[in-house]
């Protein structure tokens, strides 16, 4: 009878293996690994395979993914990575993962600056990391650049989430490529003593911290104030985005720093025409104008509309210094946040 | 029965036999723990890997504060759980209130919700925008912060308060399982000899206990230890947080595997101090009498008093978290129901079930092998197959991953030069690795169980079943199965709720189009969009509470010489 129980046992685990691998075989595929969230990309990845009849498989992995690749190596079944940040595909490209791809197409729609010079990666789209000021508390004109955060003046008023986030690092990085590793520490520092609280939440906590009063300036990135502007499921974030002004920092300086989202072509590609094909659709008017009215994104193609709320915020300059020369600079960023204390908040440090 | 005393050969107490003899089980044991440890050892040796002079800008920096702000959690929710969970499981099993039998296995409730949804719910509510805050506010005429305290929830203390919510039915079911296991007979030596209910409980049967509760804390310790999502949410940066941040902003994966390995000695050097400290006692139940256990019977107060601390925990840490959710559920569906939710439950089920049961009967296969066989070198490798439930999750995927790719690219480059056919990855990427991460992470359950329940049957009963014929595969089928039940039970709860709410493993190693209700949850929750992942928490919730029920009332049932009753 026990032994009964057991055989039941061992074909449960047996079914659900063989059910779950009965895979659906289409040979016309593109293997994706993602470090965006699906329901950000398969509006994407429809259009991509009703356009062109292409099944993309697509498994969303953050920590990791990296290894993985490396680990799987020329068996690994990926074709293509998409990631949110620059830095992401530095690592790769660094761990030789990667292969360049040449395609008139997708050089026509990415401008140079926004691409690897031998096509080891794509950006796709570009978002600006900037300011937030309270529009009752503020006076214009009183921050104009990431240096001013660091004003005495400003004391126990900015708010940021963790200084350890990767938009953060990337911020810090390229504020290190510019001014070197000591001024930008001095000037994390003082962002740490102005700090209003411990460094926490996202990008749209930090403007609710502004409407609630916590503090008046805050660090986010632009398409979160989009996505709050617009959001009738939560008409309580209108109120958040309402509260605050924008501020494209450094516009008389090195300019706004900004981040892409990107894509790349692996080493293991086994359905490498099939993965150009879609860094082409990506970057190609039909998916650059679903990122700009559904993400609020900055895309990378020319003349493409932008979401009439991220226009109405006005052009800015970017920063133009090479990304992936920021990206060299991510270790060194993290450290100086461990260094300053910067996490653990205000009056913490050294 | 238990005046046989000479042990028959094949059971590990008796000393003389416990050198290593090569028979069927020892083999066995030895590959299944061999395999089990592999991601852990590999670990250990990235950790070989040089990592620049990371451990020196650590130790100048946040190290320190690290390892400070770790213990202090790691003590803080080990003694919470300790106390709710033994405290609720002995009311539960030995006194009579009123609402004693929902609570019995409404109690685990709070187990089905992952630490991370309930950090997002109780921010929601005792945050300065909160419900809470708003009232107080609105009540003493308040305007802003500057007006009134309040405790921040984003902190140490709401992340020990949170975590000790929702990871005391570890505690709990271990502890209830051995009250249960316990014979009636000491306790009603301990009654005889004038001791009071209290007395009793604190003399004899929580003694008795005792390698379960520590099993129980234990548990909860390293689950704390490797827990990122809450503590991340809550900006407490522990020595996890920094495994992390070493690895993925300091791009040293050597580093972050040196942490981890630190990490595990710790808890290593913990177990070992508390069995150093139980070093020489025996925890056998000689006796076999396992009647009806006789109920407390409490005066009025008391009985207020118990149920109030059992309806506390249940409220905190399930009632609360799901109403809120169910509200946040109701309004945006939506969002949910466009996706192949159906699919994803089924996922999360398939998984849970299937890993549930495999580590039950790897588990009991280990423990059981050592019970005949112990010899060092098993001991050891079965010890180190079971460490994995304290490396944080993402970290022993790494692991998982490395030797896994090494041999299916030796197999499939062998498998190209002979036959010429390809094999490619065929286990990586596939359902089959994702439930070997979960064996390899959730062993410590199934194994910590099992043994902790083997070691209270008395070698005499082996005895018995040897002399009297039979074989060791039907001494275990006939004797410590049925005498084992409840554990095995709760180590197969345990399993089966882990998975569900499991999260980096699942990540890291499913294949392609794979969703389950945790990583669904996740990719919302990770941008701290709680109201849209509230339906999947929900699932997680509602997926686990059914299985969480059939198998409590079970356990309920299955106290041995309970069963010729019904």
């Amino acid at each position: 009878m026990r032994t009964r129980s057991l055989i039941a046992a061992v074909a449960v685990v047996i079914l659900t293996v063989t059910y779950f691998s009965s895979s659906k075989a289409n040979e016309n595929v593109v293997n994706l690994y993602s470090y965006r969230q699906p329901f950000l990309i398969n509006p994407l990845l429809a259009a991509f395979t009703d356009e062109t009849g292409i099944d993309v498989n697509v498994v969303y992995v953050k920590k990791g993914m990296l290894e993985r690749l490396r680990a799987e190596g020329e068996n690994s079944p990926a074709d293509m990575v998409l990631t949110a940040d620059i830095g992401r595909l530095n690592d790769m490209l660094e761990a030789d993962i990667l292969q360049p791809i040449v395609s008139p197409e997708i050089n026509r729609n990415i401008p140079a600056q926004y691409r690897h010079p031998d096509g080891m990666w794509f950006g796709l789209t570009i978002r600006g990391r900037i300011i937030f000021a309270s529009r009752e508390r503020t006076d214009v004109g009183e921050v104009l650049s990431y240096a001013d955060l660091a004003k005495p003046s400003l004391e126990g008023r900015v708010c940021t989430r963790s200084g350890k986030h990767i938009y953060n690092i990337s911020l810090i990085a390229s504020i290190i490529a510019h001014d070197g590793e000591d001024k930008a520490q001095v000037w994390l520092s003082g962002v740490r003593d102005n700090l209003a609280r411990k460094p926490q939440g996202n990008d749209r906590a930090q403007a609710k911290a502004i409407f609630e009063g916590v503090c008046d300036y805050a660090i986010a990135n632009t398409y979160y104030m989009g996505k709050m502007e617009t959001n009738d499921d939560k008409p309580e974030q209108k109120l958040w985005a309402e509260s605050v002004r924008i501020i494209f920092p450094d516009q008389s300086g090195n300019g706004t720093h900004v981040n892409v989202s990107g894509a790349a072509v692996t080493k293991s590609a086994g359905n490498r025409e099939n993965a150009v094909k879609l860094i082409a659709f990506l970057s190609g008017e039909n998916a650059q104008k679903i990122y700009a009215e559904q993400n609020f994104e900055y895309p990378v193609k020319a003349d493409i509309p932008l979401h009439p709320v991220v226009a109405a915020w006005g052009p800015f300059t970017p920063d133009a210094i090479d990304l992936a020369e920021v990206a060299k600079f991510r270790a060194t960023a993290s450290r100086l946040i461990d260094i300053t204390a910067y996490d653990l908040g205000p009056q913490s440090g050294s | 029965m238990t005046n046989i005393t000479a042990p028959p050969s094949g059971v590990a107490t008796d000393r003389v036999k416990s050198r290593l003899r090569l028979d069927g089980w020892t083999i066995g044991a030895f590959v299944t723990a061999g395999l089990i440890a592999s991601p852990v050892i590999a670990v250990v040796i990235m950790a070989l890997a040089p990592s620049d002079d990371i451990w020196t800008h650590l130790a100048s920096t946040v190290l320190p504060h690290y390892v400070w702000t770790t213990l202090l959690l790691m003590f803080g929710v080990g003694a919470g759980t300790l106390v709710i969970g033994t405290g609720t499981a002995w009311l539960v099993t030995m006194c009579a209130f009123p609402g004693k039998r929902i609570f019995e296995w409404a109690l685990v409730l709070p187990l089905a919700v992952p630490a991370y949804v309930i950090a997002y719910v109780y921010t929601d509510i005792l945050e300065f925008a909160g419900p809470v805050q708003g009232l107080l506010r609105d009540v003493f005429g308040w305007h802003n912060r500057q007006d009134y305290w309040f405790p921040e929830i984003r902190s140490l203390g709401g992340a020990i308060v949170v975590m000790t919510l929702v990871l005391y039915p570890y505690v709990y079911l271990l502890a209830r399982a051995a009250f249960l296991e316990q014979s009636v007979c000491v306790l009603d030596v301990s009654r005889t000899l004038g001791k009071t209910p209290w007395q009793s409980f604190r003399l004899v049967a929580l003694p008795l206990a005792r390698p379960a509760v520590v099993a129980g804390v234990s548990l909860v310790m390293m689950e704390t230890l490797n827990d990122f999502g809450t503590v991340d949410y809550f900006a407490v940066a522990t020595f996890t947080a920094g495994i992390y941040d070493v690895w993925l902003n300091m791009n040293s994966i050597s580093g972050a595997a040196q942490l981890a390995s630190v990490m595990l000695m710790f808890v290593i050097a913990l177990i070992a101090l508390e069995r150093t400290a139980r070093r020489g006692r025996k925890f056998h139940h000689t006796g076999t009498k396992y009647s009806t256990l006789p109920t407390l019977k409490l005066t009025p107060t008391q009985q207020m008093l118990a149920t109030f601390s059992c309806v506390l925990p249940i409220v905190l840490g399930f009632v609360l978290p799901a109403w809120v959710l169910t509200r946040y559920a109701l309004k945006f569906y939506g969002v949910t129901l466009q996706n192949n939710f159906a699919e994803y439950v089924m996922n999360s089920l398939g998984l849970a079930f299937s890993s549930a049961i495999l580590a039950v009967i790897l588990g009991l296969f280990l423990a059981y092998a050592i019970r005949l066989q112990g010899s060092f070198p098993l001991r050891l490798a079965t010890r180190i197959a079971s460490m994995g439930y304290a490396v944080p999750g993402a970290v022993l995927a790494i692991g998982v991953i490395l030797p896994l790719t090494r041999f299916e690219n030796s197999v499939d480059s062998l498998s190209r030069e002979f036959f010429g056919i390809p094999l490619g990855l065929f286990i990586s990427g596939t359902v089959g690795a994702m439930l070997i991460g979960y064996l390899v992470r959730f062993l410590a359950l199934s194994y910590g169980a099992a043994e902790a329940s083997l070691a209270k049957v008395t070698p005499s009963m082996d005895g018995a079943a040897r002399t009297l014929g039979h074989g060791p595969v039907q001494t275990l089928f006939k004797v410590h199965l049925p005498i084992m039940r409840t554990s095995i039970l709760t180590a197969a709860i345990l399993v089966f709720v882990d998975v569900m709410k499991e999260l980096p493993m699942t990540m890291l190693l499913r294949p392609f189009n794979f969703e389950t209700l945790a990583t669904y949850v996740h990719q919302f929750a990770s941008d701290e969009l709680l109201e849209e992942c509230a339906l999947g928490a929900l699932s997680i919730v509602v997926a686990g509470i059914l299985p969480v029920i059939i198998l409590s009332r079970a356990i309920a049932q299955s106290r041995p010489g309970q069963k010729s009753k019904r």
